[in-house]
C-alpha cells in the first residue's frame, strides 16, 4: 500500500510516455546528433525500417509467434506443477520437510548451466526450450507459492473449521482463494523470468524466435535489427505485466491491493 | 441434566522450543444450556488453549471435553467461534461471508439468503449485505462474524476476546448488541475477555484463571438481574463482583 498521493491513471500514463520519449530524445540526439557511431547505435528511424524488413522477411510475425508460444507452453507446464506443489508445502509439515531442501538446492542451480545438458536431452526445437523456462522457473514458483499461502492468515482457516469446513473445503474455499492475490504476484513475476530464460537459450541453440533473430542479426552486424528484437521483447514484457495487472484486477477485486 | 459442554480434568502440554510447558491442569468446567459463561485470567494462563480445546482447534492431552455428551475429536459446526482477529473471508461480500457455514452444509441458494439477511439484520449490518469486507469498519466486521456464527445456528457460541482490537465505544455497543442477541437466541456462549467490566456485563458466570499452568480458581456468579445495559457497570451491586475478581486476579498477577 502506498502513501504516496494517487496519481489519476491518465496522469500515470503521461509520466509513462514522458520517460520514453526522454530517453527517445536522448537516443536521437546521440545517433542524428553522430555522437556514437551507426555500428554501434542505430538511428532511430532504421529500427522502423528493420521492422518493416523483417515483417516483409516473414519473420517478424513467425519468430514473435515461436517465443510466445515456448514461453507460453514452458511456464504454463511450471504453473501446473508449481502451484499444487505450493499448495502442498505450505500446509503439510512432512511435504515441507521431504521437498523443500530438495527445491532450495534445485533452484541455486543457475538454469543457465542446464543449457548444455538440455540440449543434449531434448535438442534444440521447443521440447527443450520448454525445459530451460521449466527449470528456471518451477522450484521458485513452488516456494513462491507455498509462501503465497503461508501468509493466508491461520484464523480464516480455523472460522471456516469451526463453521464446518473440511480440510478439503478448507484448501478449496479459503486457502487458495486467500492466496490468489499473492499467486497472481508470482505469476507475474515468474513469467518475466520465462522470457529471460527463453531468450538465452534461444540466443545458444535455436532456428527460430526472437533470440535467434538477435543472435543472427549480431552475426551479420544487423545492429537495427538487433535493437528491433530488444524493442520487440521489452513491449511484450510490457504487454505481459499489463495482462496480469488487469488480470489481477479483475480476479480479485476484493483484495487490499486493488483500490476499491 | 447435565450441561452442554462437560470438561473434566482437562490438561494441555506443549512441547515448547524451551521445553514442554504445561498450558493447562485440572480444568474442570461445566457449561449449561443458555448460560453465558466468561473466563479471565492473566495473559498466557492458558484461555485461548482452552477455548481452542473446546473448538476442536487443539486437542488436550490429558482429561476430556465432551458437547451433547459426546467426547470432542476436532472442530464442527455445532461449536462456531468468534476470534479477536478479524476472519471475515476478503473475497466474499458480507453477505455470502454469513451464507459460508450454510453453503457448506448444502442448504438451498433461497434459503441460504433469507438466513443471512435476517442476521445481519439482527447486528444492525441489513444495509451491507453486498458491501466487501475491506469496506468495513472493525466493529462492523465483527457484527458480521456474529452473524455468521449464528446464522449456523452452533450449539455453542465460542468468543476469544471477539471485541479486544476494538475501541471502548465501540465494544460497549457490540457488548449490548451481544446481550440483546443472546436474549433472543438464547445462546449458550463461552467467552474469554481480559476486560473485568465486560466480563461481569456479560456473564452468568466468570471463572477466574490462575496463572500458568491455568487452573480455574474460582467461579463468581453475577446475580445482577436482566436485561442489563451498560449502565448496570456503575451499579453497587457491580462493583462488589468485581472487587472480587480484581483480588482474585492481583493474587495471580502479584504472587
Ligand atoms: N502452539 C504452542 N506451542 C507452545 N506453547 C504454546 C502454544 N500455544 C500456546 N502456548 C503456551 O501456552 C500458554 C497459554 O497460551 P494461551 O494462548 O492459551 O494464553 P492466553 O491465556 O490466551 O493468553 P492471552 O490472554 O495473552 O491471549 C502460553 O504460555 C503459551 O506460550
Ligand atoms: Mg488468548
Amino acid at each position: 500500500m502506498s502513501t504516496h498521493p494517487k496519481a489519476s491513471p491518465a496522469h500515470r500514463a503521461g509520466l509513462a510516455l514522458l520517460s520514453f520519449a526522454a530517453v527517445l530524445a536522448a537516443w536521437s540526439a546521440a545517433s542524428y546528433g553522430g555522437l556514437v557511431k551507426d555500428l554501434f547505435l542505430p538511428k532511430p528511424h532504421s529500427v522502423l525500417l528493420a521492422f518493416a524488413d523483417m515483417h516483409r522477411d516473414g519473420i517478424l510475425l513467425s519468430y514473435t509467434w515461436d517465443s510466445v508460444y515456448r514461453v507460453m507452453v514452458g511456464w504454463s507446464l511450471a504453473v501446473a506443477a508449481a502451484v499444487p506443489l505450493g499448495l502442498f508445502i505450505a500446509t503439510s509439515r512432512r511435504g515441507a520437510a521431504v521437498c523443500a531442501p530438495l527445491i532450495e538446492f534445485a533452484r541455486y542451480l543457475p538454469v543457465v548451466a542446464l543449457v548444455p545438458l538440455t540440449l543434449l536431452y531434448f535438442g534444440i526445437g521447443d521440447g527443450q526450450k520448454f525445459a530451460i523456462i521449466f527449470l528456471g522457473t518451477f522450484f521458485q514458483l513452488a516456494l513462491m507459492v507455498a509462501d503465497s499461502v503461508a501468509a493466508v492468515p491461520r484464523d480464516l482457516g480455523r472460522a471456516a473449521a469451526t463453521l464446518g469446513a473440511s480440510r478439503a473445503q478448507i484448501y478449496r474455499m479459503v486457502l487458495l482463494p486467500g492466496a490468489l492475490p499473492g499467486i497472481m504476484d508470482d505469476l507475474r513475476i515468474t513469467v518475466g523470468w520465462a522470457w529471460t530464460y527463453l531468450v538465452v537459450a534461444e540466443l545458444v541453440a535455436a532456428n527460430s524466435g526472437l533470440g535467434y533473430m538477435i543472435l543472427r542479426a549480431q552475426r551479420f552486424l544487423a545492429i537495427d535489427r538487433i535493437f528491433a528484437g530488444l524493442v520487440l521483447i521489452g513491449l511484450l514484457g510490457l504487454a505481459t505485466d499489463w495482462l496480469f495487472k488487469t488480470a489481477t484486477r479483475l480476479c480479485v477485486p476484493w483484495s487490499e491491493k486493488v483500490d476499491a | 441434566m447435565s450441561a452442554l459442554l462437560e470438561i473434566r480434568d482437562l490438561r494441555k502440554d506443549f512441547s515448547g522450543a524451551a521445553g514442554p510447558v504445561t498450558a493447562l491442569e485440572g480444568i474442570d468446567l461445566d457449561v449449561a444450556e443458555g448460560e453465558l459463561a466468561v473466563i479471565v485470567g492473566p495473559s498466557g494462563c492458558g484461555k485461548s488453549t482452552l477455548l481452542n480445546i473446546v473448538a476442536g482447534l487443539e486437542h488436550g492431552t490429558g482429561g476430556e471435553a465432551r458437547i451433547d455428551g459426546r467426547p470432542i475429536t476436532g472442530p464442527g459446526a455445532d461449536r462456531g467461534m468468534v476470534f479477536q482477529s478479524y476472519t471475515l473471508f476478503p473475497w466474499l461480500s458480507v453477505r455470502e461471508n454469513v451464507e459460508f457455514g450454510l453453503r457448506i452444509k448444502g442448504v438451498p441458494k433461497d434459503e441460504r439468503a433469507e438466513t443471512a439477511r435476517r442476521y445481519l439484520g439482527l447486528v444492525g449490518l441489513a444495509d451491507f449485505e453486498n458491501a466487501l469486507p475491506k469496506e468495513l469498519s472493525g466493529g462492523m466486521k465483527q457484527r458480521v462474524a456474529i452473524a455468521r456464527v449464528l446464522a449456523n445456528q452452533p450449539r455453542m457460541l465460542l468468543m476469544d476476546e471477539p471485541f479486544g482490537a476494538l475501541d471502548a465505544q465501540t465494544r460497549l455497543v457490540l457488548q449490548e448488541l451481544l446481550l440483546g442477541i443472546r436474549a433472543q437466541e438464547r445462546s449458550t456462549v463461552l467467552f474469554i475477555t481480559h476486560d473485568i467490566d465486560e466480563a461481569i456485563l456479560l456473564a452468568d458466570n466468570v471463572y477466574v484463571m490462575s496463572r500458568r499452568p491455568g487452573r480455574l480458581k474460582a467461579r463468581i456468579p453475577v446475580d445482577i438481574p436482566r436485561p442489563r445495559d451498560h449502565r448496570v457497570t456503575v451499579s453497587a451491586d457491580f462493583a462488589a463482583v468485581k472487587a472480587r475478581i480484581m483480588e482474585l486476579l492481583w493474587e495471580e498477577i502479584t504472587a
